[in-house]
């Protein structure tokens, strides 16, 4: 290799050799296919919207969620305010807006619970009912679920940064944030889906 | 003398591992050479054991009204042959190739997650392994059935709970869905292994034509397996929570589930067929002593066959009554592909005009491959015309159609790679003239196999009977194509005792045997375990001829 090594080299050849980060392209990457998934179900939602054989319709239960919406929008924001706060080595503004993003993501995990509650207990809607249950309890809970993970991640993030094991020059942290954007992004999706366009 | 024999031990090295040490090294590593070579040996033994069952399926088919195979098991052999196909042996196979090469390929020491490489390669053996124990476990506490007997398509409801009991069916959903997830994270890895591991100078305008296609095939695994995936989680909601995804009862649709599935499907055939094109685009200029002609068409004719491939999907599905806009949409595009397709057969064409074409085996694997690819893309045009398609859907002639594109195309170019590989990765030749008689029955029985069986389908024979009546003009045919697998057992057998002959006494290789020109045949073989003591710098498509030639290097008119 060393003759290779050791051959001139032009000018061009001489200028920096950087590549993009392994970690952001493999995150991109998760997050493609993660939509690809994310666009089957609502392919479904969307095919199935109105057909189901009876009742009850999505018209008639559904109420538009706009609290729970705007917790997980805004956790968005925090999540970047607390990557800020890391990178500058604000441990303490790292806490508070991580914990807080905690905090939104379960006040909207704790509003899906209590539509679902309202839904199974109310109007006797679960999966087995009729097609729009079976469509809306996947999409949704699929979409919560990643809504746990997310959360389950930051919880991991803030007790290594507790104990000291993360610091500013961690990139991990930054890749959990772009999940956690893809998080709220796939839900602005299921949102306008699911209780704007399928009602 | 065990004093001796320690003192001996401690000059030659250290001393030599235990078996249970070594088989311990190879459980968890996370080298990436190790774990191709994993995916690579455990595909060759889902391989053979899918052989067995075609043989068997071959046996039961020779002579009318067969009486090898009941029906029932009939049924799960076609099921468990093609699911093993194309999940447990096209799909790990050349992620092991993938896995090897690449990072070799690009002057890296690893993949860019080898840890993530571990856990793919594990879901993908554990998820084989489940598919194979509902031969046990099958029967389930419900009583009903073995292994899976649903076809390889799987098409709903016959999925459903009320068609498939038993738990033979959620065995093969699970192992899909478990080996799909070990293909997802393989492919995350390997692009991000191309995008962020390359070497000094490796531009993507540099970067090996096997490197490249394997870009745009991981590329297809992320958009293709999610609508599997998707699927499989619908029909495991209908099966176990009561949902009526595809419960044709509450409204659900049939349809739905051959669209999900063929969106999946389609792209997968390409996905299996270009990591082949990836292995003939090395071998083939190696073999004529010529670069590859005209490669950036042949990259941009990858890059279009991707695209192109995820939206033809619904030709698998003219005859389940389509609007005619749709028909038209999906025989159009189908017939789309047949142009990037073409242009990759002319450039292989090109490379061999003028060469000096040397005619060992990886070289004779690909020349067959060149033939027999291009009347499978042929009789694969044929099927795009939707009243062809009408009349010959789901018969032999669709049978005979993509074994010829599977195996005439797919599994020479993954015997050529084979050979061409070999030696780089155990460091000893296969054997050439072994490989010769390989090559030969294999060609022998792959026509004797599969010609037949378009006549049979021309001729009405369905796929997917376990048995038919004489009379009908199919006996002929039939008993020709099960005398072939003959030809092709033996063909294998020769593989199988030239590797393991070879092991042990194959000629030495040497770093280079070929006299080849990408990166990985500048370090040693078998290549040590950082790959490269000094990582390479590249300033052409082809370094190792500039390495050889520093009077007359590519890099001057690249």
């Amino acid at each position: 290799m060393s003759e290779l090594a050791m051959n001139p080299t032009i000018a061009v050849e001489q200028a920096e050799w950087k590549l993009p980060d392994r970690g952001r392209v493999g995150l991109a990457c998760l997050i493609v296919t993660e939509f690809a998934l994310f666009s089957i179900f609502v392919v479904a939602y969307l095919f199935y919207a109105g057909k189901s054989l009876r009742g009850p319709t999505p018209a008639q239960v559904l109420e538009v969620p706009v609290w729970a919406t705007v917790c997980l929008l805004s956790s968005s924001l925090t999540v970047a305010l607390a990557e800020h706060a890391l990178k500058l080595e604000e441990m303490a503004a790292f806490k508070l807006w991580t914990g807080v993003t905690v905090l939104l993501g379960l006040e909207f995990l704790r509003q899906t619970a209590r539509e679902w509650h309202h839904l199974i207990l109310d109007w006797h809607l679960t999966i087995g009912t009729n097609l729009f249950g079976t469509t809306f309890y996947s999409l949704v809970g699929l979409h919560a679920s990643h809504v746990v993970v997310g959360l389950t991640l930051l919880l991991l993030a803030l007790t290594l940064v507790v104990l000291g094991k993360m610091d500013g020059e961690d990139r991990r942290f930054g890749l959990l944030a772009w999940y956690w954007h893809f998080v709220d992004a796939v839900w602005i999706v299921v949102f306008t889906v699911v209780y704007v366009v399928g009602r | 003398m065990a004093t001796v024999g320690h003192i001996t031990d401690h000059l030659s090295g250290p001393e030599p591992l235990s078996l249970p040490t070594k088989l311990h090294e190879w459980v968890v590593t996370v080298d990436h050479k190790r774990l191709g070579l994993l995916y690579i040996a455990t595909a060759l033994v889902f391989f053979a054991v899918a052989g067995v069952l075609a043989a068997m399926i071959r046996a039961q088919l020779a002579f009318p009204n067969g009486k090898v195979l009941p029906p029932d098991v009939f049924n799960r052999f076609f099921t468990m042959h093609g699911t093993t196909m194309v999940f447990l042996v096209g799909m790990p196979f050349f992620a092991g190739l993938a896995n090897y090469l690449v990072p070799l390929m690009i002057g890296a020491r690893d993949m860019a997650f080898p840890r993530l490489n571990a856990f793919g390669y594990w879901m993908f053996l554990f998820g084989g392994l489940l598919l194979y124990f509902s031969y046990i476990g099958g029967e389930g506490l419900a009583g009903h059935g073995t292994a899976p007997d649903v076809g390889w398509f799987a098409y709903a409801p016959l999925t459903e709970r009320a068609f498939s009991r038993g738990t033979s069916t959620d065995y093969w959903i699970l192992s899909i869905i478990l080996s799909g997830i070990g293909s997802t994270v393989s492919a995350i890895n390997v692009i991000a292994t191309i995008v962020s591991m390359r070497c000094k100078g490796m531009t993507l305008a540099r970067m090996p034509l096997f490197v490249w296609l394997m870009l745009v095939v991981s590329f297809m695994v992320l958009m293709a397996l999610p609508p599997l995936t998707a699927a499989q989680t619908m029909l495991l909601l209908d099966r176990y929570l009561g949902g009526h995804f595809f419960d044709t009862q509450a409204g659900g649709s049939a349809v739905l589930w051959q669209h999900f599935f063929w969106l999946f499907g389609h792209p997968e055939v390409y996905i299996l067929m270009l990591p082949g094109f990836a292995c003939a685009s090395e071998i083939i200029p190696v073999f004529s002593r010529k670069p590859i002609f005209g490669r950036p068409a042949m990259i941009g004719a990858t890059v279009a066959i991707g695209m192109v491939s995820v939206g033809v999907w619904a030709h698998h599905m003219f005859s389940v009554g389509m609007a005619a806009p749709s028909n038209i949409f999906f025989a159009a595009a189908t017939m789309m592909v047949g142009v990037p397709t073409g242009i990759k057969l002319f450039n292989w064409l090109g490379t061999l005009y003028g060469g000096q074409i040397r005619f060992d085996a990886p070289m004779l694997f690909c020349i067959a491959f060149l033939f027999q690819f291009l009347i499978a893309g042929l009789t694969g045009v044929m099927l795009a015309v939707v009243p062809f398609d009408w009349q010959l859907t789901d018969s032999y002639f669709v049978v005979a159609h993509f074994h010829y594109m599977l195996l005439g195309g797919l599994l020479f170019t993954l015997f050529g790679a084979i050979y061409y590989w070999f030696p780089k990765a155990t460091g000893r030749m296969l054997d050439e003239r072994l490989g010769k008689w390989h090559f030969w029955l294999l060609v022998i029985g792959f026509h004797l196999t599969f010609d037949p069986l378009h006549f049979a389908g021309v001729l009405g024979m369905p796929r997917r009977i376990y048995t038919y009546a004489p009379g009908r003009g199919w006996e002929g045919l039939n008993l020709l194509s099960s005398i072939g697998v003959v030809f092709q057992a033996a063909a294998v057998s020769c593989l199988i005792w030239n590797i393991v002959r070879s092991l042990r006494r194959g000629a030495v290789a040497g770093n280079d045997p070929w006299d080849a020109w990408t990166l990985e045949w500048e370090t040693s073989s078998p290549p040590p375990e950082y790959n490269f003591a000094v990582l390479p710098e590249v300033r052409s498509s082809r370094p190792l001829w500039d390495l050889k030639h520093p009077e007359d290097p590519d890099w001057k008119y690249e």
